[in-house]
């Protein structure tokens, strides 16, 4: 009963859509139908996108052009264009649901409410005590419909998880701390963090990035919506997730499975870049640190102090890996996993106290004296 | 009706008198009022923490609280609405319903009843406790900080220093092992003490629900008690279950958890499905449309409520074929519910409808769990869960489902069976604004965060992006959130008002056909003088029309 309006939606778009599927006979009749419903549902994509954000605009909490949007409808990758397609299938499906019920019960109310006389009336109104053909109807609707849902969910969880190896993709090993994110190359044999740059790909399908989650501490999320779904990094387990970024730019994420104090501000962005621009941060990310003898002075004191317990340098004696790998520190935007921007004044603040932009985190207070922790951060600066 | 009765005992007996019997009593409608009373308090509790977490988040990097105590709010919030609001005020409705209803004297095991409310009270007051007790290496002002769901190894100690995990634990435990005596208790008097000629056929649907919901409770605690013990001994006894830096698996706390955590989701449900199956075929003058399919589908969605859990854990990295079972599993459920809201919707039609305060929120349970039911249906389909999983949307979603669909049907049932306890009814014209701003507050709540999930907001954070249009829904959640609180000030003024003064009920104000209203309001100690023949499922309607009674029908 409840089925029938998706069928017809299907068999519609079929027609329509019908050159553009020159294989159409080859598959099943299932599968057939579900494809030209995705189709189909594109264009709803779009429709429905439009008018969230002109609502968003009507009621002024946001510009069309949301620089740092983090809606899962702003799609810029594979994986995050095909989550909203099935997004709209099932809104649509969902929607005509709720219409339909609800618009029974509201008709229910308005058509058979007891008018003033009548609730005196000690009449009874005729009691029905139940139809099987009724009860059995509906009961069977909505198993056809969890079948078409199923389909759905079995085609697309297989699109989004390939079972290939690695291949030519980038591989990441991304490692959730208490509250920073560790990107590993293993590939490239170089350690960043907070900020995973990766070339951009036009493909397809999800095969361009390649991530092996795992946790140093607690269970974390990795989260962009922009690019696709969340996958959880749990210690003792390696986890994968694949995703194929379409558009360049910068993707803001963070992570999503509660990690203690500081889990809010557990922020990560993902830099997707043109090939070239991707193989020259490789190039630079690749070398040792810069070894400026104008800062040998900071160099020296980042190495005594306790910096280099919790920090690597690489090219110098700090191999620490409590915190996050510095060697090329100022090629990020930002630090303290996005809680400020990258510049002297945070630094400065943030080596004085990490705990004014982040309190509870495990960075200790160094009690630096202010000369020292200038010197300190020129050498820093120095690390591009 | 006077003498027997504990609210009609001469008023002036000393304080300390009452106070004795109230402590030592064995009644099941005493032990039930006492549960209701008990979570009215802790609502108040888990309702304050919902507002501060709403105040902090009216702007981004607002400073109202720390990030701290951020994090213990909404534990706090989670732990209290599940464990000691929801449960007992349900506690309490079947205690004080289920006996009146099956012409039961009292529950099969008094002293086991007042046994599971003192477990259920003093768990929450531990809980509570380690906000002034469990110092440890915070100071004081502590209280859990692991979420509701306290994932390993978040709770090992490496991670949570002091005591406030393990208040946590212990409160949680302790209240449940209360609820498993209650549900023991349940299922021997449902099964044993009906009344002669109620078949389990002729029970009614709020029983059968309970009945269920019993079942559920003794299967899903123990596994959860047991995981609680194991989390214990890695605490205290140098055990490695979930402590993953000894080779432990945090995973098999989340199985542990989930597999106790997804049927408590339809312990909560049920009794809130029973007491719409009361309310609204009184209130549509219809018999409940297709009982046997009711009872069917009850019974299946306790079934299949035991194998779905995984789906809280569709990003943990199961394996695809896994994802894939529960996917299907948890769309399976949606079918009994399905039949639900359409017998619901059935019994309506044709009927004469009187919407009086319960019959209005039942009403609202319907179009709000249909939401929260239709939002579960998105969540199973596996990739988008992936995006909507921890985030807003799911929040919204999980409220629309307790807060939407069964608190309303628990405020539907202070309505319905408040003048049966007090032998007042409420006063309708506070009930309507209650309901109102209820109803409104709730759609300003919880509506905007799924566009906050969708916009990309995570769960539990105590702050969120600028700038990418998140202000403006939670601010609109704020509000409404403050207007839901002003809805339970009148709900409040409504219970102390009509107490006092509410319009005499007398036996059966709404003209129902369940036993409970065969007998006096309030009912006396022994419930029952004498018991009508039960001949079918509405023995009342069968007295009130001889002429066409029920059993020449089912």
């Amino acid at each position: 009963m409840k089925d029938r309006p998706v069928a017809q939606n299907g068999i519609q778009t079929q027609r329509s859509h019908g050159t553009n599927q020159p294989d159409d006979g080859r598959r099943t009749c299932a599968a057939g139908q579900l494809k030209t419903v995705l189709g189909s549902s594109r264009i709803v994509v779009r429709g429905v996108r439009c008018v969230l954000l002109s609502a968003m605009v009507l009621l002024g909490s946001a510009n069309l052009v949301l620089a740092e949007s983090t809606s899962i409808f702003d799609n810029a990758s594979y994986n995050s264009e095909k989550i909203s397609e099935i997004f709209m299938l099932v809104l649509a499906i969902t929607g005509l649901i709720f219409v339909l019920v609800f618009a029974a019960i509201v008709v229910c109310i308005v058509r058979f409410r007891a008018r003033r006389v009548e609730q005196n009336d000690e009449a009874e109104p005729p009691q029905i005590y139940g139809s099987w053909p009724i009860e059995i109807a509906w009961t069977i609707a909505p198993l056809l419909i969890i079948f078409v849902l199923f389909l759905v969910v079995v085609r697309s969880v297989n699109e989004q998880r390939p079972t290939q190896a690695p291949g030519d993709a980038v591989q990441v090993r991304v490692i959730g701390h208490q509250w920073w994110w560790a990107f590993e190359y293993p590939e490239l044999g170089f350690t960043t963090a907070n900020e995973l740059h990766v070339p951009v790909d036009e493909s397809q399908d999800a095969s361009s990035v390649f991530l092996q989650l795992e946790s140093a501490d607690v269970v974390h999320s990795f989260w962009v919506p922009r690019l696709g779904g969340k996958t959880d990094l749990v210690p003792n387990r390696v986890n994968q997730m694949w995703f194929t970024p379409n558009e360049t730019g910068v993707f803001y994420g963070q992570c999503a499975e509660y990690c203690g104090t500081q889990h809010a501000k557990m922020l990560l962005r993902v830099v997707v870049e043109s090939p070239s621009e991707f193989a020259a941060w490789v190039e630079n990310e690749k070398k040792t640190a810069v070894d400026d003898p104008a800062v040998a002075e900071g160099r020296a004191l980042f190495l005594e102090l306790s910096c280099a317990n919790c920090h690597t340098i690489r090219g110098t004696n700090a191999r620490g890996t409590f915190g996050p790998d510095l060697t090329h520190l100022m090629s990020r935007q930002t630090i303290g996993a996005g809680v400020a921007e990258n510049n002297h004044d945070n630094l400065i603040t943030w080596i004085n106290n990490p705990h004014i932009f982040k309190t509870g985190c495990h960075m200790p207070e160094m009690k630096l004296t202010s000369k020292n922790v200038k010197t300190v951060v020129s050498y820093l600066e120095t690390l591009r | 009706m006077e003498a027997d009765t504990y609210t009609a005992l001469p008023s002036r007996r000393p304080a300390t008198a009452v106070a004795h019997e109230w402590v030592t009593t064995v009644d099941h409608k005493q032990i039930g009022i006492l549960y209701i009373v008990a979570s009215c308090f802790f609502l108040t509790l888990g309702g304050v923490e919902a507002l501060l977490m709403r105040l902090q988040l009216w702007l981004p990097d607002l400073e109202i609280v720390s990030p701290q105590t951020f994090n213990q709010l909404f534990t706090m919030h989670g732990t209290t609405m599940i464990f000691f609001v929801v449960m007992p005020v349900e506690a309490g409705l079947a205690n004080y319903l289920v006996p009146l209803m099956i012409g039961a004297r009292d529950m099969a095991f008094p002293r086991l009843n007042a046994f599971g409310f003192w477990m259920f009270l003093f768990g929450g007051f531990l809980l509570y406790f380690s906000y002034f007790g469990a110092m440890g290496l915070y100071g004081a002002g502590s209280a859990p900080d692991i979420g509701w769901y306290a994932y390993a190894p978040l709770t090992s100690p490496a991670f949570s220093r002091g005591n406030s995990t393990d208040y946590w634990l212990l409160g949680t435990m302790i209240s449940g092992v209360g609820s498993v005596s209650f549900a023991v208790n349940m299922i021997a008097t449902i099964i044993t003490m009906r009344a002669p000629g109620m078949r389990l056929s002729t029970m009614p649907l709020f029983a059968w629900m309970i009945l269920v919901t019993a079942g559920l409770i003794v299967f899903a605690f123990p596994p959860f008690t047991a995981a609680e013990i194991m989390m214990l001994f890695d605490r205290h006894l140098g055990a490695h279950f979930f402590d993953t830096q000894a080779g432990g698996d945090g995973l098999l706390w989340q199985h542990l958890f989930w597999f106790f955590g997804h049927p408590e989701v339809y312990i909560l449900a049920l009794p809130a499905f029973g007491i719409v199956s009361e309310v609204i075929p009184v209130f549509s003058r219809k018999v409940i449309f297709g009982y046997a399919s009711m009872v069917a589908a009850t019974v299946s969605i306790g079934f299949i409520a035991m194998g779905v859990w995984a789906h809280h854990m569709f990003t943990v990295g199961m394996s695809s074929t896994v994802d894939l079972f529960f996917s299907a599993a948890t769309f399976l459920i949606a079918v009994p519910t399905g039949i639900k809201m359409f017998n619901w919707t059935a019994t309506l039609y044709g009927g004469r409808i009187r919407l009086t305060v319960p019959m209005l929120f039942s009403l609202g349970f319907l179009s709000l769990f249909l939401i929260g039911g239709l939002t579960g249906i998105m969540l199973a389909i596996v990739p988008m869960d992936w995006q909507l999983s921890d985030s807003y949307f799911l929040i919204g979603h999980f409220h629309f489902v307790a807060f939407g669909g069964i608190f309303f049907a628990v405020m539907s049932a202070y309505y319905y069976w408040y003048p049966k306890a007090i032998g007042r009814k409420m006063n309708r014209k506070l009930g309507l604004w209650h309901f109102w701003l209820q109803f409104i507050g709730f759609n300003l709540t919880f509506i905007p965060m799924h566009f906050s999930g969708i916009l990309g907001m995570p769960r539990r954070v105590y702050t969120y992006k600028a700038g990418v249009g998140l202000e403006f829904w939670n601010q609109v959640t704020t509000v409404g959130a403050i207007i839901t609180g002003i809805s339970l000030l009148f709900f409040i003024a409504n219970l102390w008002y009509s107490y006092f003064y509410g319009e005499e009920a007398g036996d059966d104000p709404w003209n129902a056909w369940t036993l409970e209203w065969a007998t006096t309001s309030p009912p006396p100690a022994y419930n029952f003088e004498e018991l009508p023949v039960v001949k079918s499922r509405r023995p009342l309607w069968d007295l009130k029309h001889p002429d066409d009674p029920d059993w020449k029908h089912e």
